[in-house]
């Protein structure tokens, strides 16, 4: 065995002076120990690696343990790894699944709020106001300081002149990396010398000193509510004393949630991991001096390497190990994590599926759960160590018990749990609940499926916790809100979903006072998270109600923050409700009106993004609102540059479609000189902005084509018909969409003559987004303009396009036959220039070349027979059907549906090659697995079943039958329904009997997928030969005593009726029987299937007088109105909702009304439901049949129920 | 019934505000009456013939028995009754 030793290069870190350079003679320590250092002592050292170097130990040879691949070879692997950076398949799929991994900076910053961390209830709303303006009292400081820190660098000489320089106000938040890059002044660090001040690992510290609210300018406000360190410039290692009397444990710390602490009334605090390791001598962290002691200092030939400039370390992660707070930290065995641990085989965590007890089985347990969830797991974790806790404990137990069951549990594990969490929500309180629930969202190693079910915990629990949610609807939104600038749209949607729940649990009141502090908050994103939650809330509490409170926060006089985000709101409220807008579109443009002249320029700009969103809203309505922006807007674009000018640019491009006809033309005349300068910006956003608002200009009635032509058109293809255009996408997309506008107007002849020639341009790129363009104007405008030179070059320089294809997209393709289709039969003098090009591709050594010479041919085939060159379809026919052989399946693919498109349009008789060599040919490659090939071989044989049967054996189309049993288990509808329609069509040619028992016979298989594929195609045999050929047999089949069987005719019958409609009335006697047998079955699936079978029996004869069959399957149905799974329940209220129809909604209302008032509230549930379904069905019909319900007592209590009317008599 | 509480009853607040005439467990005679009172009064008003038949029992112009008719709907039972049980 080796031996281990681990070793440690340390370099001492100063200040950096230039760039990191790394030393040449590092030196390597070792340590027989492990070097535990959970938390190193925040100094001056920083620890590049640790890795561990395994030593070959001289001892002899002892018996293996266990075995494991030889060292060497791991060795070598691990070299590897090293050497040619050879990436981990599996990391980076691991890390996507993370959340956190994949999200950007900006929504990363989330983390940063760690206002969802503290337990118990929110702060009250003075409180939080008071928090708010410390921080920006906060901000402002350190804006200030980072401009006397930039001056000093700027200027090194002493700065004599002591006058602070002037904050500036207006700037956004700094990046975060300058957050904690106040370091002191690198000339004061003496080498070797330990400085004065150390906060080489304090990084994070001063970063969070960001989100403390405010300690030292408490200070300075001579209020401090609470005693706090001011953290600032002090080495942690100082101050072990430090009392923990901050009340915030904050994310990246132990989830201080243990029971113990709560029963004293005390809420568990840390201040930083520093302070806490102090006291265990094993995780005190060395000093500088051992430090100096262990490595070789200066004299040896060593320097202390700088830190890097660009070195932020990452946030840290939580340490999850439970601790005990009143002495410190300790891990000793018998702690809850390393139970944990135990608990789980002494893992770490695991992504396989496990068995724990007490708990369930399940999925994946990751290490980070292990430690959150360690007191329900391992000893004493299980529900028989129960009594020894109290009540409180005992509900928070159970709480994570269910909450690890849901996140981590398998599916019914899951379920259940899901279920118990909303049904008890109420009796464990909306404390408990939230404060274990929102720490786990909070966590950085969260994945999506996590999230979604803890949001989805969350949605169950508020619906039931209703308003008892208040005191932790701040707390909810810190987490909630981040999901609304989620790059998945189900995230943004489920974000959404709790907001607008949260807003109608807890009131309108509330929530402002609630997101009120946000509102203003000195971090843009929590700005921009408050105003998209404020958005939701208003589409789910009414704009009109939320009016006020949003007019008077975009006049606030407070800040430009409030009137930034207040703007904000407004715009979102656009973006999200659409055109509901529109009935306070006065309102709210009246709201933000003034932002146009505001001083700040970010307000003007947002104001301007706000109009166009809700002028994009409104469209194409509402111009009267807009009135009175029209003005600040148009002098707006005169006087503005740079991003306010894109942004007023934008909302008047979305203006102008909702103008009148003159004023349109009249107001894009006048901007047009502007948009035309801005033609030659640099600026990305803004040449978006202009295309899109050109487009929006060519497509208003106001402008001419002749100013488009003479006045737009140079400019714009001199500015934006540049290959470097094709390489952005939204550029390309843009770009497109705008040159496909201007050719509404201009006409398809200017356009598609202005860039033809660039259809031979070198870059691909360039000629695919011409060719996208050229497709789009030809679809749009056709191509009747197009004169025969334009003709000869368009055709030529496709052709080109197309032979020079590399890339994988259909655009040229598409492209070619767009044009080829316009030009209809101006295109016959070229066919056979194209068809040789095929052929000739046909026959090319790529794959991919093959395909889309087929798919080409695909395309072709029917304006090849228009021309009426069939010479060359037939050439063509013969030279597929040569190729059939082909080996890759996506090119057989293609030659089948080509071959198949041809037959098409050629006539199964004309068909070269015919259908009797064909179809023989087709038999052997139904059997190939790929999707395409499937596809298309089952396409090609339905239609020659369907058009030219005759021409094939019968035997041969048995043979097919056989064939095409498998194809019902494939994964794509498209062939299972190709397959199943070619029964039909095989039925008709060959006769139903043998089709028929081959599709019962298959209802014995095994795969439910199959049974059901053939069950359609019985159904669709039976509709095409009539159902007299299929009923018998499949009541005959019904006998069969097998549950499979006896299900797949009840679904076969189910179809069967479905498909036949009217014709189903010969046959309602003759299957009431069957009816009879199988809604009395035990099997719920029997009764559910049964149901259908009734309810399109009964729509199929309703109306024809079967009333009394049609009664007698209500009657059987009847009892089944209070099964409990969902399918069943379903199927059973459908059959009731069919005999509205078939026996009509008195006799239903007559069944109805014996459980309406039911003692059982279960009962009356479902008795109004379908009481409910009638009234929405006929509630018309159902007038003479409602009971009278008059009663002399109700008479005397002031009630008349008497329907008078009713009672009139001429 | 319990998958229809996260399914069905969510969607019931909707359904009450787009169909007046559905109703649910807890609902009142007199608020079920009501409803009944209500359909029976815009059905008569729906069916033109229906309405002509009533006018004429009435005595009345089709238009006034409309009308009249439209505002019984208002409190087509009376006051409802005082509330007993809460």
């Amino acid at each position: 065995m080796s031996q281990v030793e681990y070793g440690i290069v340390v370099v001492q870190v100063a200040k950096p002076e230039k760039d990191l350079y790394l030393i040449p003679t590092l030196e390597v320590a070792t340590f027989r120990e492990p070097f535990s250092c959970p938390s190193l002592h925040p100094s001056f050292y920083l620890i590049i690696f640790i890795n561990p170097l395994p030593i070959m130990s001289k001892e002899p040879y002892r018996t293996l343990q266990t075995f494991t691949a030889p060292q060497e070879i791991l060795d070598e692997h691990e070299q590897m790894a090293d050497e040619d950076d050879t990436p981990d398949a599996f990391q980076d799929v691991a890390r996507t699944k993370q959340v956190a991994a994949r999200q950007s900076d900006y929504q990363l910053r989330r983390f940063n709020r760690s206002d969802a961390m503290i337990e118990g209830e929110d702060l009250t709303f003075e409180d939080r106001m008071r928090l708010a303006e410390l921080e920006r009292e906060e901000e402002k400081v350190r804006r200030f300081k980072e401009q006397q820190e930039k001056e000093k660098a700027a200027a090194p000489k002493p700065l004599e002149d002591k006058t602070p320089p002037r904050v500036i106000a207006g700037g956004d938040t700094p990046p975060r990396a300058i957050a904690g890059g106040d370091t002191p002044p690198r000339e004061e660090v003496k080498e070797g010398t330990p400085p004065p001040k150390k906060r080489r690992w304090d990084v994070e510290e001063v970063k969070q000193e960001k989100e403390e609210k405010g300690e030292w300018s408490k200070e300075a406000l001579g209020e401090a509510p609470k005693k706090r360190r001011s953290r600032w410039d002090q080495t942690p290692a100082e101050a072990p004393d430090a009392t923990p009397s901050t009340k915030k444990s904050r994310w990246d710390q132990t989830p201080a949630a243990s029971a113990v602490t709560n029963a004293t009334g005390q809420a568990p605090q840390f201040t930083s991991t520093g302070v806490m390791m102090v006291e265990d001598k094993r995780y005190r962290s060395i000093t500088d001096e051992e430090l100096d002691g262990l490595l070789p200092g200066k004299a040896e030939g060593y320097v202390i390497c700088p830190v890097p400039d660009d070195y932020h370390p990452a946030p840290s992660v939580r340490k999850l190990v439970p601790a005990t707070p009143a002495d410190g930290f300790m891990q000793q065995d018998e702690s809850d994590a390393a139970r944990a641990r135990a608990a789980v085989g002494g893992l770490q965590g695991s992504s396989e599926q496990t068995e724990i007890e007490g708990i369930g089985t399940l999925q994946f347990l990751k290490q980070e759960d292990t430690q959150y969830f360690a007191k329900v797991l391992g000893e004493g974790g299980g529900e028989e160590d129960d009594v020894h806790y109290t009540l409180d404990e005992l509900k928070e137990r159970k709480i994570m018990r269910l909450l690890l069951k849901i996140k981590n549990g398998t599916p019914p594990v899951r379920k259940t749990a899901l279920r118990q969490i909303t049904d008890k929500a109420r009796e464990f309180g909306a404390g408990p609940l939230f404060d274990k629930i929102l720490p786990l969202l909070m966590e950085r190693t969260l994945e999506d499926q996590e999230r979604h079910l803890l949001v989805k915990v969350i949605d169950r629990v508020l619906y039931k916790l209703d308003d008892l949610v208040r005191p932790y609807v701040h707390k909810i939104l810190v987490v909630i809100e981040p999901l609304l600038i989620d790059e998945d749209y189900y995230a943004r949607v489920e974000g959404r979903e709790i907001i607008s729940n949260l807003a109608k649990a807890a009131g309108l009141a509330h929530m402002i006072s609630t997101m009120r502090p946000d509102i203003d908050h000195v971090d843009e994103y929590v700005r921009n998270t408050t105003a998209r939650a404020f958005s939701v809330v208003a589409s789910a509490l009414g704009i009109p109600a939320l009016l006020p409170f949003l007019k008077a926060v975009c006049r606030s006089k407070k800040s430009w923050q409030a009137r930034h985000t207040g703007i904000r709101i407004i715009q979102q409220i656009a973006v999200m409700t659409g055109c509901a807008v529109l009935p306070h579109l006065r309102n709210l443009v009246d709201a933000i009106a003034a932002g146009l002249q505001d001083e700040q320029q970010k307000v003007r700009t947002m104001t301007a993004l706000s109009l166009a969103a809700l002028a994009e809203s409104a469209a194409p309505y509402g111009i009267e609102s807009f009135d009175e922006v029209l003005k600040p807007l148009w002098l707006g674009i005169r006087q503005h540059r740079g991003k306010t000018l894109a942004a007023f640019i934008k909302a008047i491009g979305y203006i102008i479609p909702l103008m009148d006809p003159e004023y349109a033309g009249y107001y894009v005349r006048e901007c047009m000189p502007i948009l035309i300068r801005e033609f030659q910006t640099s600026d990305e956003e803004m040449r978006r902005i202009v295309l899109q608002v050109i487009k929006q200009c060519a497509g208003t009635e106001g402008v001419t084509p002749s100013y488009i032509r003479d006045e737009v058109l140079p400019e714009f293809f001199r500015a934006f018909w540049v290959r470097r255009m094709a390489l952005d996408k939204r550029n390309y997309k843009q770009l497109v969409e705008t040159t496909t506008e201007l050719a509404q107007k201009a006409g398809v002849a200017v356009i598609v003559g202005r860039v033809c020639n660039d259809l031979k341009d070198e870059s691909e790129p360039f000629r695919k987004m011409v060719m996208e363009t050229i497709t789009k104007v030809v679809t749009n405008v056709g191509a009747a303009d197009i004169d025969e030179r334009l003709e000869v070059q368009l055709i030529d320089g496709i052709i080109f396009a197309f032979q020079e294809q590399t890339l994988e997209d259909n655009v040229m393709l598409d492209g070619f036959a767009t044009v080829v289709n316009a030009l209809g039969g101006r295109v016959k003098p070229y066919l056979p220039q194209i068809v040789s090009m095929i052929l000739w591709r046909l026959t090319n050594k790529s794959a991919k070349v093959r395909m889309l010479a087929a798919d080409l041919t695909t395309k072709l085939a029917p304006i090849i027979k228009s021309s009426g060159e069939d010479q060359l379809l037939s050439k063509l026919g013969v030279v597929i059907f040569e190729q059939l052989g082909e080996e890759y399946p996506d090119a057989l693919g293609s030659l089948i549906a080509a071959e198949g498109a041809i037959a098409n349009v050629v006539g199964m008789t004309e068909m070269n090659p015919p259908v009797k060599d064909l179809l023989p040919r087709m038999t052997p490659i139904l059997r190939n697995r790929h999707e395409k090939v499937q596809e298309a071989t089952i396409n090609l044989i339905g239609r020659i079943a369907d058009r030219g049967a005759e021409f094939v054996p019968a035997k041969e189309w048995m043979r097919i039958c056989f064939e095409l049993l498998d194809l019902l288990k494939a994964h794509k509808k498209a062939i299972r329904r190709a397959a199943v329609n070619s029964f039909g069509y095989i039925a008709k040619a060959i006769g139903p009997q043998d089709v028929l028992s081959v599709l019962l016979t298959n209802l014995k298989v095994q795969e439910r997928q199959s049974r059901v594929c053939s069950t359609v195609a019985i159904a669709i045999v039976s509709e095409t030969c009539g159902p007299f050929t299929c009923i018998p047999a499949i009541l005959n089949e019904y006998r069969t005593p097998e549950l499979n069987v006896r299900n797949g005719c009840l679904k076969a019958l189910a179809f069967v009726f479905e498909y036949v409609g009217e014709m189903s009335k010969d046959y309602i006697h003759s299957v009431v029987g069957l009816l009879e047998d199988a809604l009395t079955d035990r099997d719920h699936v029997h009764r559910q299937t049964a149901a259908a079978i009734v309810k399109h029996l009964t729509i199929g004869v309703a109306g024809l007088g079967y009333e009394e069959a049609l009664t007698h399957l209500l009657n059987l149905v009847w009892p089944n109105i209070f099964e409990t799974s969902p399918h069943v329940i379903g199927g059973m209220m459908d059959a009731i909702e069919a005999m509205r129809l078939g026996v009509g909604p008195g006799v239903v209302l007559s069944y109805v009304l014996q459980g309406l008032f039911h003692p059982a509230r279960r009962v009356r549930e479902v008795y109004w439901r379908m009481y409910n379904t009638l009234i929405l069905g006929s509630a018309d019909a159902m007038v003479p049949f409602f009971p009278n319900l008059e009663s002399a007592s109700d008479l005397a209590a002031g009630q008349d129920y008497t329907r008078h009317h009713l009672m009139m008599w001429i | 019934m319990s998958e229809l509480r996260y399914t069905q009853n969510t969607q019931l607040e909707q359904l009450h505000a787009r169909y007046t005439g559905t109703g649910h467990p807890d609902i009142t005679k007199y608020e079920w009456l009501t409803h009944q009172h209500r359909d029976t009064l815009s059905s008569i008003v729906g069916h033109p013939s229906l309405l002509a038949y009533t006018s004429i029992a009435d005595g009345e112009c089709q238009a006034r028995e409309r009308f009249e008719i439209i505002e019984r709907m208002l409190q087509p039972c009376g006051k409802p009754p005082g509330k007993t049980e809460d």
